[in-house]
């Protein structure tokens, strides 16, 4: 296993970034703008990293890659499926009909087919109605008739009880041969609206989905790489292709999930804080027994609320391009940024606007540009404004914190330099060599998952067998989605209980994690 | 004046503030106004002097856990077929709707009641804040039956109870809430336009809405929301007395739940002008204390609100986690809700504290 040859892309807004590595080994890497044909860069990257570590394409045992594509085409709401929604809940619910609060352009794209049916489940798992075949056959049909290029399904406490999503995907089958469809059950958490909107969310993006990893599949094989291949998800783990064709939001915010991943993985680091400076913001990660902290609250992508996991990311407007500027008496840093034009705007480029990048060059701790341009800055100004830099890291480091320790702190990114002394509240703060390209890292070293996030009866089944059923529940998910049984772990586990509510009703989450089993290629 | 789908965000952020940490987000509450809105036409909100002495009005609240509102939302005819129910026992027809309590979700859920059956809802609540119990109301310290009280679930099943007292309406309704999904509408506190006169916290729908929209406002003008809040509930009749009573982050969060109660403190260590100070915030479901040391800096029914030290975002119990930026704001009940009478219902010792009830301007003087 130790040798296994596998390679990592993160195809980014931006950049895409590649990497073989040898085991635990980063062999080669590989950093170029991305092209508006995702396709012709992952190919670019792949071939790239191959011939600078004279690797066959037969050797490499697999090929892990994260994409923006999808959480992109949404927000743009770009080649994105008209959706039939279907809730299985009446008489509940219908004060609240679906796509409640989808922005207008969302809207018009994705809306226009919307029914709310008898069915759903009461929190212990009663129905609150039964499914009316009948009453779903009708709606199925008005969607054959709309011409809808997806159908996505929810019914109220789908996370206690899927029969009737599951029930409801048969009769989708019968009558919609073709038609691909998300039950809400399957991506979402407790939350009616918000897993809801996951759902159609996922169904919007379902052809594309499919086109987009054929395109993949398509690039590889022109390679030569018979290896099987996976996309990266939003928890730090990986799906195959046909789970991504299935479910592409899952792939949301895979982008800083991979870097953080790879940032532990560079640094061998289980918890600690992730600090990622870049141009204009910096994102502050925590890494829990290696994988970032999930998100508890709601989150909003496109304008539209959703509840499926996201990692816990703090952006604050500190990078190497912030505006410098003294005012009163008192020196701010951004939240203002020249952004990318940082090459022509920063006084060490020539250019006319004070920034963070040119404090760090005239303090002499960083070298670059021409540090004469910076000769004539005032002392007090430059000192002050390094405290202030280091002040912003401090504290946004402080707000991801968990507990009041001092905390280990993995520093990448490119806008790292403006980092120089110890930070308060840090124990130990490392900055990897291939810190660039740790989001390819992330992605290449990704295992895979399972979880569970349902309502237990503690008063009747007692808390130990309630924990003990999820856990076992959610290692069977992980093996499921391809882990090598034995080397599954559990990772997190919450319980919340239900408020204002006699009867012992507890929420557990709990999430199990494996390596990626690859039959043959060990 | 009339409450349209612009007010229900301000409406929404309000009541969250006034929920003092508990009252349930009221997210959904948002979307079932603005769906109720937008079938049924804007809600009237009237003050309470319009109503006649002898009209009929009835308070409206949902009663459950808000997890469960979250997925079981209901469907409308619920509220009305229990608001019916009542009207048909009494012999009544009701005139008006009246808010029970406006700290979180119940704020709004009255106004949803009101836009399906095209009454007006009066502009006050039974508490100025959220409680957790159905006594805990100023209709029950004036002495206003909470029964007859109908509850309903998503069938429109009635269930009508006569009590000998509020506090056994609250411990029957309790448990048939767990029968009906742990979820259900409630009409309750049936009452006559003399006694909302006399018993009602006034004009709290008016001031949530205020308190939502001076937060907008600050944001939108970059201003400092903090200042603008105080200086509005400084305009207010019942909350004129609110100081930040700390500034700082949470470093210790303990919880744990007793029948079906969210108990727990949290621990807030002092930044800027509080630095090397600390203060620590007992909640069940809603905050009850906070206390710096020794001293007890405001208590129940006094409001101790939490809000992101920078957005001025209320922040419920639930919501509550290492690490977060906070100032806490304590202010003052409406006088009805600090007399004697009332402070045995919902003051220190009716949730178990031994410090006696002292006013927030009287522990914080100016």
């Amino acid at each position: 296993m130790g040798e296994r040859l596998t390679i990592g892309v993160d195809v980014g807004g931006t950049n895409t970034d590649a990497v073989l590595l040898r085991g635990r080994e980063v062999l080669a890497m590989h950093k170029a703008p991305t092209s508006p044909d995702v396709g012709t860069g992952i190919v670019q990257a792949i071939r790239d990293v191959l011939e600078q570590s004279r690797v066959p394409a037969s050797g490499v045992a697999a090929v892990m890659i994260g994409t923006t594509h999808f959480t992109n085409a949404f927000v743009e709401g770009k080649h994105l499926n008209r959706v039939g929604i279907v809730r299985l809940a009446a008489p509940a619910t219908l004060a609240v009909r679906p796509l409640a609060d989808w922005p207008d352009h969302l809207l018009s794209v994705v809306g226009g087919s919307a029914e709310i049916i008898e069915g759903g489940y009461n929190y212990d798992g009663r129905p609150v109605n039964a499914l009316n075949p009948d009453e779903l056959r009708k709606v199925v049909r008005s969607f054959r008739e709309a011409g809808v290029g997806a159908v996505a399904v929810s019914s109220v406490f789908a996370p206690v009880n899927a029969s009737q999503e599951e029930a409801a995907a048969e009769l989708l089958r019968a009558e919609l041969p073709g038609v691909p469809f998300t039950l809400s059950g399957q991506i979402g958490r407790i939350g009616l609206i918000e897993r809801e909107n996951a759902a159609i969310m996922n169904s919007a993006l379902l052809g594309m989905a499919e086109r987009v990893v054929s395109s993949f599949r398509s690039a590889l094989a022109g390679l030569g790489i018979q290896a099987p291949f996976f996309v990266s998800q939003n928890d730090g783990t990986l799906l195959d292709p046909d789970t991504v064709a299935k479910f592409p939001v899952l792939t949301f915010a895979s982008g800083p999930t991979n870097s953080m991943r790879g940032a532990a993985f560079l640094s061998g680091a289980g918890e600690a804080l992730v600090m990622d400076i870049g141009g204009t913001t910096t994102d502050v990660g925590a890494l829990v027994n290696g994988f970032p902290r999930e998100s508890s609250i709601a989150v909003d992508i496109g304008g539209v609320r959703t509840n499926f996991r996201m990692p816990d990311i703090l952006s604050i407007g500190l990078g190497g391009g912030s505006h410098v500027v003294a005012e009163g008496g008192r020196v701010r840093v951004g939240p203002r940024s020249v952004g990318y034009r940082i090459l022509t705007e920063a006084l060490v480029f020539g250019g006319s606007q004070l920034t963070a990048t040119d404090i760090a060059v005239a303090a002499g701790y960083a070298d670059i540009g021409d540090r004469d341009r910076v000769k004539h800055l005032d002392r007090k100004l430059v000192a002050a404004a390094v405290d202030e830099i280091h002040r912003l890291a401090e504290e946004a480091l402080d707000r991801m914190k968990t507990s009041a320790a001092a905390a280990r702190v993995i520093l990448v990114g490119g806008g790292s330099v403006l980092i120089n002394r110890e930070l308060r509240g840090v124990s130990e703060l490392t900055v990897p060599k291939q810190a660039g390209v740790a989001n390819a890292i992330g992605a290449a070293i990704a295992q895979v998952s399972g979880e569970v996030d349902r309502i237990f009866a503690y008063d009747t089944m007692g808390r130990d067998t309630a924990l003990r059923t999820a856990r076992e529940e959610a290692e069977r998910n992980a093996v499921a989605a391809g882990a090598a049984a034995s080397s599954v772990n559990i990772v997190d586990v919450e319980e919340l209980p239900l408020q204002y509510l006699t009867g012992g009703a507890v929420r557990v989450r709990v999430k199990a994690v494996g390596d990626l089993e690859l039959k043959g290629a060990a | 004046m009339k409450v349209g789908l612009e007010h229900v965000e301000d409406l929404a952020r309000g009541a969250a503030i006034l929920g003092t940490g508990g009252g349930g987000d009221p997210y959904i509450g948002t979307l079932m106004l603005r769906q109720a809105i937008r079938d049924h036409g804007p809600v009237d909100l009237v003050g309470v002097e319009t109503l006649k002495d002898d009209d009929f009005a009835v308070p409206f609240a949902m009663m459950g856990a808000p997890t469960v509102l979250v997925e079981k939302i209901p469907n409308g005819n619920e509220m009305v077929a229990a608001l019916r129910a009542l009207e048909r026992y009494k012999r009544e027809e009701a005139k008006a709707v009246l808010c029970a309590e406006i700290g979180g979700i119940n704020a709004l859920l009255p106004l949803v009641l009101a836009a399906r059956c095209g009454l007006p809802v009066v502009d006050g609540d039974g508490m100025g804040r959220a409680f957790p119990q159905l006594q805990m109301v100023t209709y029950h310290i004036f002495g206003v039956p909470a029964a007859p009280m109908v509850m309903t679930d998503e069938y429109s099943n009635s269930v009508l109870f006569e009590c000998a007292n509020s506090f056994d309406a609250e411990r029957l309704g309790r448990n048939l809430v767990v029968a009906m999904g742990g979820g259900s509408n409630i009409c309750l506190y049936p009452m006559h336009g003399r006694d909302a006169k006399r018993s009602m916290v006034r004009e709290t729908i008016t001031l949530a809405l205020g308190l939502g929209r001076t937060i907008r406002e600050a944001r939108r003008s970059s201003g400092d929301p903090f200042g603008a809040v105080l200086e509005f509930l400084r305009t207010t009749p019942y909350y004129q007395h609110c100081r930040v009573l700390f500034e700082g982050k949470t470093v210790d969060l303990l919880r744990e739940t007793k029948a079906g109660w969210a108990l727990g403190r949290v621990v807030i260590e002092g930044t800027g002008s509080c630095l090397g100070r600390r203060l620590d915030v007992q909640f069940q479901n809603e905050h009850l204390v906070a206390r710096e040391g020794d001293r007890v800096r405001t208590i129940v029914p006094d409001l101790i609100a939490m809000m992101d030290s920078a957005t001025a975002e209320p922040i419920t119990t639930e919501g509550l986690k290492y690490g977060q930026r906070i100032k806490v704001l304590g202010i003052s009940a409406a006088p009805i809700m600090r007399s004697e009478a009332a402070l045995e219902v919902f003051g220190p010792q009716a949730f178990g504290l031994s410090d006696p009830f002292t006013p927030v301007e009287a522990l914080n003087p100016a």
